[in-house]
């Protein structure tokens, strides 16, 4: 069995009289994104503090590769934090902000430090910022600064105090969504606090729920989807209304109520289609114009597909980070085909789909730089005995290529 | 007799033997919590000393320099002048009665180096550079940036302190010479220039009357000051988050009156003994 990176064993603590951690058992793995989610208050914070050893339990071990944290000298954690709110150093602009790190805790020469700088730098689209001071930028930006500076080490375990807190819809997703990718391109461990529900959900390979001092479900997103407790009444179903309203998209678990409910209500008829759609080279766009360019275009996706699948019946979620589902009840193959050719026909001629998703994102790099971008569409039949995972599936496989985007840049062939 | 009667004669008579105990506790606590304090802070004072000779040190040692120092020149010229104005004008009319007049020079030179100087500039740091060591860190506390350090591996100790210590126990000596000089200058002015004792004379009496030791005893104790300045400013700000009389900027605005204050007293009172051992 895989050794968790970090483990807590029965972690107690208590803050005067307050219980905030009661007997907390927990595992996190190396190389995967851990989502702490929980209550305002509830000790998320004070979790993700024991773990970096900024706070000792009362009660309980804390161990990291198996060894007990509080053996092991903190400059030996290769870890990161980013404060919640944001801890960055007034007196020092943007630039020196980042370097710090650099400059105190290792002999790099300056060109190499200022070479890693202005790469975080150009990754959180900061370079308008560089020689401002933190009081001089917006919460958001001052975000991104602090993120920059989590990543400039290279951690291995990064820990994210509420990441995307004060920032827009857009942006929201373009934090989680650059996260995603470092993660991925680096391979670092990612533990998050936060309260992006669902679409903290894309990102994380584990979901952590904290609630009454206590973990009461630690496991996959697809298994919290199906986990039963009053704190997901409480907090999880409001946070989801409240996506749906931003997007006009279902939350996952909502689509599957939905898909069940028609189920058992017969709506969904004898057949049903599923079409999934995705979007491929999304980390060229992030790399090349922005993380919230790539997050316009799949804000813009989804919307451009709940409009025209919405009207005929059709219901879609976000699926994954680059993927929609949308499934067609009463439907059978060829009825599908023929809507989805529609879609794919409207897609391809109608210039205003193809600047809806696009001409927002190439508008939100302000960048000329052309970019290429492919969509694709899958479509399945499926029937009520069938899983609706299966059907997907088979949907994910038919996919073909719908759309090209040679040069996404302003004035340029589409 | 009820069971409640029973208990209210039981308490009665503890009621005198609390109120009587009540000011001693408040005292112990209040001595415990003052020895703790002590202790604590010879703890931080000894680790961020330490931590001066670590690498990375010198560019911040010379920024900290250049606020504690350099920035506080001008200010205590000013004080120095003036000091040692009165001094002149002051010891010029006690002296004038006994027909002493001649011995200006000696009175001022010998009050400013030996006592005067390295007690006036130390306070006068403290209300100039102190007040903001403290404001600075403690917001820096508050803010979570001592945190933000401790997570990128940086001691915070190292970085924040230590150069502090390092530039008040340059600083200091150094910025009390000042003093000392444009005090004898302002006693000149108020002396020799504006009541008429003999130029000559005050110059020759200061340089007869100061020796090396009074020197060197005023540098001594201008270190002496410089560390304790330094260290309960630092200190206040440093553990501005763990006071329990107040939260947030009010926590930072009574640590700083707190490292004003103490340090003021903690100025004279090292002084006294000090001069108990070096005289």
């Amino acid at each position: 069995m895989t050794t968790p990176l970090i483990e807590f064993k029965d972690v107690s603590k208590r803050f005067g009289k307050k219980a905030v951690l009661e007997h907390i058992n927990l595992q996190i793995f190396e190389r995967e994104v851990t989502t702490i989610i929980g209550l305002s208050g509830s000790g998320k914070t004070v979790l993700l503090k024991h773990i970096i050893g900024m706070i000792k339990p009362d009660e309980g071990t804390i161990l990291f590769r198996g060894k007990p944290l509080a053996e092991i000298r903190r400059r030996d954690l290769p870890m990161s934090y980013m404060f919640q709110g944001n801890a960055l150093f007034d007196s020092m602009n943007v630039y020196d902000n980042i370097a710090l790190p650099l400059r105190e805790t290792t002999n790099l020469r300056s060109p190499e430090i200022k070479h890693r700088v202005m790469t975080r730098i150009e990754q959180t689209e900061l370079t308008d910022a560089i020689n401002k001071y933190p009081s001089e930028i917006s919460g958001g930006m001052q975000k991104r600064v602090a993120l920059a500076r989590a990543l400039v080490m290279d951690p291995q375990i990064v820990l994210f105090d509420e990441p995307t807190t004060g920032q827009d819809p857009i942006r929201k997703n373009a934090i989680l969504g650059m996260i995603a990718q470092y993660q991925r391109e680096v391979g670092f461990t990612a533990i998050l606090v936060s309260h992006e529900i669902p679409d903290v959900y894309f990102i994380s390979n584990r979901i952590l729920a904290l609630y009454g001092g206590s973990i009461i479900f630690q496991g996959t997103p697809e298994e919290f989807e199906d986990f039963d407790h009053p704190f997901k009444r409480e907090v999880i179903h409001s946070l989801e209304g409240l996506q749906k309203e931003l997007t006009g998209l279902h939350s996952r678990r909502q689509f599957k109520l939905r898909y069940r409910d028609q189920l058992s209500g017969g709506a969904i008829g004898e057949t049903y289609a599923v079409a999934v759609f995705s979007l491929e080279e999304l980390d060229t766009v992030a790399a090349r114009l922005g993380h919230e360019a790539a997050q316009e275009a799949i804000t813009s996706l989804g919307v451009y597909i709940d409009k025209h699948f919405g009207p005929i019946g059709g219901f879609s979620t976000r699926h994954s980070q680059n993927e929609y589902v949308t499934v067609l009840p009463a439907m059978d193959q060829a009825e599908a085909e023929a809507i989805l050719g529609g879609f794919i026909n409207d897609f391809q001629t109608q210039e205003q789909a193809i600047l809806d998703i696009w001409s927002a994102a190439q508008g939100r790099s302000g960048s000329e730089e052309c970019v290429a971008l492919t969509m694709l569409a899958g479509l399945a039949q499926g029937k009520p005995s069938q899983e609706l995972e299966t059907v997907i599936d088979l949907a994910k496989h038919q996919q073909k290529v719908i759309a090209r985007i040679r040069c996404i840049s302003r004035g340029e062939d589409r | 007799m009820t069971a409640p009667e029973s208990n209210k004669e039981a308490e009665a008579p503890r009621i005198p033997g609390r109120l009587l105990a009540e000011p001693f506790a408040i005292t112990g606590r209040k001595v415990i919590s003052w020895i703790n304090n002590l202790g604590a802070s010879t703890i931080f004072l000894s680790l961020a000393f330490v931590r001066i000779f670590r690498p990375k040190q010198i560019s911040k040692v010379i920024e900290q320099l250049y606020t504690i120092g350099a920035g506080s020149m001008l200010i205590i010229m000013l004080v120095g002048l003036f000091t040692g104005m009165v001094l002149g004008l002051q010891s010029y009319h006690a002296l004038v009665k006994f027909g002493s007049q001649g011995a200006l020079g000696t009175l001022v030179a010998l009050s400013l180096i030996r006592e005067l100087g390295p007690v006036l500039t130390a306070i006068m740091i403290t209300a100039r550079a102190g007040s903001a060591i403290t404001a600075e860190i403690g917001s820096q506390r508050i803010s979570e940036q001592i945190d933000a350090l401790s997570t990128m591996h940086i001691d915070p100790l190292r970085y924040l302190i230590s150069p502090r210590i390092a530039a008040a126990i340059i600083s200091f000596p150094l910025l009390t010479a000042l003093f000392d000089v444009v005090g004898i200058i302002g006693g000149y002015i108020s002396g020799v220039l504006l009541l008429g004792v003999n130029a000559g004379t005050y110059m020759y009496r200061v340089q007869s009357s100061v020796d090396m030791k009074d020197i060197t005893d005023g540098f001594i104790k201008a270190m002496v000051f410089a560390v304790i300045v330094t260290t309960v400013c630092c200190y206040q700000g440093y553990y501005a988050n763990l006071r329990t009389d107040s939260h947030g900027a009010r926590a930072i605005g009574r640590a700083t009156t707190t490292a004003v204050v103490l340090s003021c007293v903690l100025v004279l009172v090292a002084d006294y003994i000090v001069t108990a051992i070096l005289i």
